[in-house]
């Protein structure tokens, strides 16, 4: 019985669970902000196109790169002459992987805790071998950017092509292996099984089995990767304006392999325009920028075009998995067996590596239900395609998708409706703390409250009603339900624990300003889901102001407390948490002020709507602003020894779990043409368990665009490559991504299930809807073929697929 | 070098005449050389929407234009719609349903969204989904852009039914 499992690594003893409420006993419930559907503050520049992406800052002296790459899958460069692009007009400089390696020492994508990965290493520009059509090559600087483009067209490069591994199931045969020096083309290896399984499958009543494939994505931020980079000979000092989702760990990464101390480092994310993960890996075109600028002495930027975003941001997915499922004629799922294969491309990605999607699979399938064994494999292989790594719900589409395929597989052959199948299955909502077969530990989740809600609000027996009226006319429509698990809030479980410089806690700043308004700074980053907006809420919540009182700063290594930044839905649960017990302290140091200002006992003091008030009477004693005034100006007037503090910063981290697991469920309802082969999603229900939700109308969006992603997955987006491994549909117009028109109306609603590991109660809410939404809409349209014994299996889910599934074609 | 022609257009009712490289579009032009940022780049290939902008009173690809094209043209960019207030209801409509996340797409979002309540004043759900399919949002599900829209043509509706 293998049991390396990530997150089963916290051995040290932890403080038991308590619960902590929101107020101190006794005290008068005050939840002010929390729950509140306020708009965002910080969205009305935005609307009036006056935000600070990257790409609009202006710099004196300030030169761009382009890159030449590879227009080879796997390839020698025999030579690569760049004369002529040297003497192009405005070229600053053009400069080879030779030249960039002496700046910037290379990396390599592997964590301890993922026992076995490899990878090779890996340089800013390809060194004698390209390894992917798109791997930069040749980087060229000029005064302009059009310039730049110009002469990099003016790069000669000689080749010689070598042989390809495209496909995974090559890969893994190994026919032709990508890096000699590693033997195989295997990064990843893993293996789990609880014991037992082969018994279970042997007693079972019902046994069903599927094979699944999932197409390439990438994440198409509609703001592409940029980076400006500032090197300041004068001070070793390093300033580099990133829109990344993580400023803290590209600041390690930077001081790392450029060798300049940290505290030079200072990283900047203004306005960032999406992220979804994919603004949270180290990217060789972004390292060498970084290294230009360096051997330049000059800022030096990177607009990544969309072309080469298609080919060089990560992808993500491209699964094949096997899946079995065993369960008894009563209807108890009493096994999953698993067997997943995934390629990411020719190397693993530093520092998360690639081996993280993967092992998600076998960490959270089967995830909501209560049967005990459980067995699964899993193969990360190398290809030559672009690189692979983590992409808004790591794992979890795929995880979802086979786990409700196959259990819906099960109902149907047991005659049971899914429904009410999973009703019998799904860990009941009494049963927490639960420790799952892969290892995971859950601390409390709400899948049969999920499940009613939805039902209710899918008014599931209508449905059902009105799908058997319509079939009788010849109208196919099809419901599907995915029950789905999200990981979210990790402890250093994830990463910290393998050696990769990524901070699992955060911190908050919250100081009190002369005119008693609040400015909070956090760690946690911004793209657009609302981190600022909800830590305004929380710290005018928590110090008792109103909500025009605070400001928020994210995204600037100089000012921010320490943290992690934003990914894995961690913003609120753990950044949220940071600000709350920040801005508790903040009050209490506002309090001792105000009680040495009015001579009076601290407990007899409160602060409501930004007065301090008398508690017992109400009364208002002082404006905020006041203790603003004299803290600051007039402390003469305040009692010898006393020194007011109205700056504090509090830290956070989970403890007690690994993860914060949050749960929800998604209904889907779709027709589908069986003359054509086309699919109309007609609508979609979601209901999330997010805990304590901050406010209900971001969390709602949220939700909703992660379902559409979920959807695009699911119906429309696929990175295709030839047999030679060119990326076929590297542009917007071919990589189809999910438009408003095609999209159904979304109905959210919530459960909440606040986690007790922390005073505020929130879990993540940013990969729910993802997660889930191929599950659902896969479900959805094998209920509509069930009548023609038809079944789609292979994401993404075409009209020709349809077809083909339903022998037409 | 760049081959360049005197270009002179009314920039948010301002005329502005530039020598502009007859290779460049109009965001690009808008963005380096009129420091107007507030129109996006997310493609430059005429799919995303997010440099949609109004010349001549209509919406197009600014990524599509050519800068030296718009001679003699009338050009109105977020910027321009924002400061004359003549977005002031739609971007309301949007704070108020959160009808925007990264805020990428929204300049364009906006504009078409504007365009949509001169050109379709009537437009029910499903109406408005295909006005501005031509506009790729990434972060929302579309849901609250298509109710903010959805609220300000009820608006307008209403108060055109009162006058
Ligand atoms: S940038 Fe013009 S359509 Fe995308
Ligand atoms: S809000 Fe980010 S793309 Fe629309």
């Amino acid at each position: 019985m293998s049991q390396d499992i990530v997150n089963s690594t916290t051995t040290t003893p932890v403080a038991p669970v308590v619960d902590r409420p929101l107020q101190a006993p006794g005290t008068r419930p005050q939840t002010g902000y929390i729950g509140k559907s306020e708009p965002r503050a910080n969205a009305k520049r935005l609307l009036q196109g006056r935000g600070s992406y990257t790409d609009d800052l202006r710099f004196p002296r300030l030169a761009q790169v382009a890159y030449f790459r590879s227009p080879h899958a796997h390839a020698k460069i025999k030579k690569l002459d760049l004369s002529k692009a040297r003497v192009a007009p405005g070229v600053i400089a053009v400069v080879d992987g030779y030249a960039v390696r002496d700046i910037c020492s290379p990396w390599m994508g592997v964590l301890s805790h993922l026992k076995g990965i490899r990878s090779p290493l890996q340089f800013p520009l390809a060194i004698e071998r390209a390894r992917w059509q798109g791997e930069p090559v040749a980087a060229v600087v000029a005064e302009t950017r059009a310039q730049a483009e110009d002469a990099r067209d003016l790069v000669e490069a000689e080749w010689e092509e070598l042989p390809v591994v495209v496909d995974m199931r090559d890969a893994l045969a190994g026919q032709t292996v990508i890096h000699e020096e590693l033997g195989d083309n295997i990064c990843f290896h893993r293996e789990l099984d609880t014991g037992e399984v082969d018994a279970a499958f042997a007693k079972a009543d019902c046994v069903v089995e599927e094979s699944y494939s999932f197409g390439r994505h990438t994440g198409v931020c509609l703001e592409p990767r940029i980076i400006l980079a500032d090197y300041n000979a004068g001070e070793h000092s390093l300033t580099v304006h990133h829109n990344t989702q993580s400023p803290h760990m590209m600041q390690q990464l930077f001081a790392k392999h450029f060798d300049i101390p940290e505290a030079n480092i200072q990283v900047i994310a203004k306005d960032v325009g999406g992220g979804f993960g994919i603004k949270v890996h180290t990217y060789p075109d972004e390292m060498c920028t970084v290294a230009l600028s360096i051997m330049l002495r000059r800022p030096v930027k990177f607009v990544a075009d969309r072309m080469e975003s298609m080919v060089s941001d990560i992808h993500a997915r491209e699964h094949r998995v096997k899946i079995r499922l065993a369960a008894d004629k009563a209807g108890n799922i009493l096994a999953f067996d698993l067997d997943d294969l995934t390629a990411i491309g020719p190397y693993s990605v530093y520092p998360r590596t690639s081996g993280i999607e993967g092992n998600q699979v076998v960490n959270l399938t089967g995830g909501p239900y209560k049967h005990k064994q459980y067995r699964a494999k899993l193969d990360a292989v190398f290809t030559n395609k672009n690189v692979t790594c983590q992409y808004r719900a790591v794992g979890h589409p795929i995880a979802a998708a086979v786990t409700e395929g196959i259990v819906d597989a099960a109902a149907i052959k047991l005659g049971i409706d899914p429904a009410e199948f999973r009703r019998r299955n799904l860990i009941r909502d009494d049963a927490y703390p639960y420790t799952f077969p892969s290892g995971i530990r859950f601390e409390k989740l709400s899948h049969h409250k999920c499940l009613d809600k939805l039902l209710e609000i899918m008014d599931y027996p209508a449905l059902r009603a009105e799908q058997a009226a319509l079939r009788k006319k010849g109208i196919h429509r099809g419901i599907g339900l995915a029950s789905i698990i999200e990981v979210t809030s990790p402890s250093a479980a994830f990463y910290g624990v393998g050696g990769a410089p990524i901070s699992a806690q955060d911190g908050a700043t919250l100081r009190l300003d002369v005119s008693g308004m609040v400015t909070v700074l956090c760690g946690v980053t911004e793209q657009g889901q609302g981190t600022d907006a909800i830590f305004g809420q929380i710290a005018a919540t928590a110090v008792g102001v109103s909500l025009d009182k605070v400001r928020v700063l994210t995204g600037d290594t100089r000012v921010t407390p320490y943290g992690g930044g934003t990914w894995a839905s961690r913003g609120a649960g753990i950044g949220g948490e940071a600000v709350l017990q920040s801005g508790k302290a903040l009050k209490s140091n506002i309090l001792d002020v105000a009680a040495a200002m009015l001579n009076v006992k601290k407990v007899t003091l409160d602060i409501i709507d930004n007065t301090i008030i008398d508690t017992t009477t109400g009364e208002k004693k002082l404006p905020l602003a006041e203790v603003g005034r004299v803290a600051y100006f007039r402390p003469d007037t305040l009692p010898m020894n006393f020194q007011s503090e109205l700056t504090v910063t509090r830290h956070f981290v989970p403890r007690e779990y690994a993860f914060t697991f949050a749960n929800g469920v998604q209904g889907s309802l779709v027709e589908v043409d069986p003359d054509t082969g086309f699919i109309k999603m007609l609508k979609h229900w979601c209901v999330g368990d997010c805990g304590t939700v901050i406010n209900p109308l971001l969390v709602d969006e949220q939700t909703r665009g992660g379902i559409v992603q979920g959807i695009g997955g699911a119906m429309f987006e696929e990175c295709m490559y030839d047999e030679r491994g060119q990326m076929l549909n590297a542009n917007l117009a071919d990589y189809l991504v999910p438009m408003s028109f095609e999209m159904p109306d979304i109905v959210t609603a919530h459960i909440e299930t606040p986690t007790k590991t922390s005073e505020l109660g929130a879990k993540g809410a940013g990969e729910n809807g993802t997660a889930g939404a191929p599950a659902a809409i896969m479900n959805a349209i094998n209920d509509a073929l069930l009548p023609f014994n038809a079944k789609v299996r292979d994401m993404p889910f075409t009209p020709e697929r349809v077809l083909k599934a339903l022998g037409k074609v | 070098m760049d081959y360049e022609i005197e270009t002179t257009m009314t920039l948010n009712g301002t005329q502005v005449t530039r020598r502009i490289a007859a290779r460049t579009h109009l965001v690009d032009f808008l963005r380096e050389e009129m420091g107007l940022t507030g129109s996006h780049a997310g493609c430059e290939h005429g799919v995303c929407g997010a440099c949609t902008l109004r010349v001549n009173g209509d919406i197009v690809r600014g990524c599509l234009t050519l800068a030296v094209a718009c001679n003699g043209k009338t050009i109105d960019t977020i910027e321009g719609v924002s400061d004359s207030g003549e977005a002031a209801e739609m971007q309301h409509a949007f704070h108020e349903r959160n009808a925007l996340q990264c805020g990428f797409c929204t300049p364009g979002m906006i504009m078409c969204a504007i365009d949509l309540v001169k050109n379709k004043p009537a437009a029910k759900r499903e109406e408005i989904r295909e006005y501005i399919s031509g506009n790729y949002c990434r972060c929302t599900g579309y849901h609250a852009i298509v109710d903010a829209i959805e609220a300000v043509l009820i608006s307008k509706q209403r108060l055109g039914g009162k006058s």
